[in-house]
């Protein structure tokens, strides 16, 4: 194979090879991606706009859980996570980053929560006073 | 077998050579391989930035120090419409993926176009949020709560409007070499771009705006 016809051969391919590696998926793909995420973003507003479900709690859990749906959709849709891509690593660093976000979200609200509601009011004279 | 031996070996050297050679020859897949997951590490990085912003704005988010409280300053409407601008300038730039891998330069371009207005739209409605806002004495100064919402939108919005500058200058390197394979994988770079800005938009209107409302 000369110079010419393999580097045609790997640019008629650079496509496919690069959907391999990373996909950009096809015009399907993007889609169904793009439906589900319009309902899944339609859905929250609409609860929260209307008040449909009345109770505040259950929508804050409804929307919260349509959040983490679409997060979803947009990874698997659009991001072109999978276990594929990149041998697998791009999911790898993707559901470590998870874990390190949901660490660093949910700790930092618990910790500070507990400080909150923990610490004795003081005083302003106490707080200003010397020792 | 010693070290002077192994640099002699006239063997040796064409073996190296070899494999840079072999390496060579899926340079493109190899490469773009390398530059895809290290930028998908940036973004992944950048999640963490994201995250750490989110915890603030979580902790400090009831902290109105007497000032104004969400239900009083956030416009839904204009939220839903924001919302829909990025969500459709997502699919916009998936169209312009697919022409890229159709070879389509025009659609490329035009559809690069149409993410890049969205985005700007995106961010002019956003600023006009900001300015509305700032107008009705709700600035960042004036409570904890308002410090952490102005820093994590406005640091999503400084992301949207880099990703629109890039688009930007993606333009101009299409215009000038057209679909060769670099391109290719810098504008695959810029839809992790676009789409992971999508991704901290859901969270920042289910967490920000929406919980806020509802709070």
């Amino acid at each position: 194979m000369n110079d010419a016809t393999h580097a045609d051969a790997s640019r008629a391919d650079a496509a496919h090879s690069h959907g391999d590696t990373h996909g950009h998926g096809s015009r399907r793909g993007y889609l169904i991606g793009f439906l589900l995420s319009a309902v899944l973003t339609a859905v929250p507003f609409w609860a929260v706009m209307t008040g449909a479900l009345q109770d505040t709690q259950a929508t804050a859990i409804l929307i919260i859980a349509l959040a983490i749906v679409q997060i979803l959709v947009h990874t698997v849709c659009f991001l072109h996570v999978n276990t594929r891509a990149e041998g697998g690593w791009t999911l790898m660093a993707y559901a470590f980053t998870a874990v390190m976000v949901l660490i660093v979200i949910a700790g930092s609200l618990w910790i500070m929560y507990h400080l909150n509601t923990n610490m004795m009011p003081m005083p302003a004279v106490e707080m200003g006073a010397p020792s | 077998m010693t070290t002077a031996a192994l640099g002699d070996d006239p063997n040796v050297n064409p073996t190296f050579y070899l494999v840079e050679e072999d390496e060579h020859d899926h340079g493109h897949e190899a490469t773009g391989g390398g530059t895809l997951l290290g930028f998908w590490i940036y973004l992944m990085s950048d999640a963490l930035i994201f995250a750490t912003l989110f915890a603030t704005y979580g902790v400090l988010s009831t902290s109105y120090a007497g000032g104004p409280v969400p239900r009083e300053i956030f416009s839904l409407p204009l939220v839903a419409l924001n919302t829909a601008i990025l969500l459709v300038s997502s699919i916009t730039y998936g169209f312009a993926m697919i022409a890229m891998q159709e070879r389509k330069l025009a659609a490329v371009k035009l559809w690069l176009i149409v993410t890049g207005l969205l985005g700007a739209a995106f961010v002019g409605i956003e600023l006009y949020e900001f300015a509305e806002l700032i107008h009705e004495g709700a600035t960042p100064q004036r409570s904890a709560f308002l410090s952490g919402f102005f820093t994590l939108v406005g640091t999503h919005g400084l992301h949207v409007t880099f990703g629109i500058l890039w688009i930007g200058v993606m333009l101009v390197q299409l215009g000038q070499r057209g679909l060769h394979v670099e391109n290719q994988r810098r504008l695959m770079c810029l839809s992790m771009f676009w789409h992971f800005l999508d991704v901290v938009w859901i969270g920042v209107f289910t967490f920000v705006y929406l919980l806020g409302v509802l709070r």
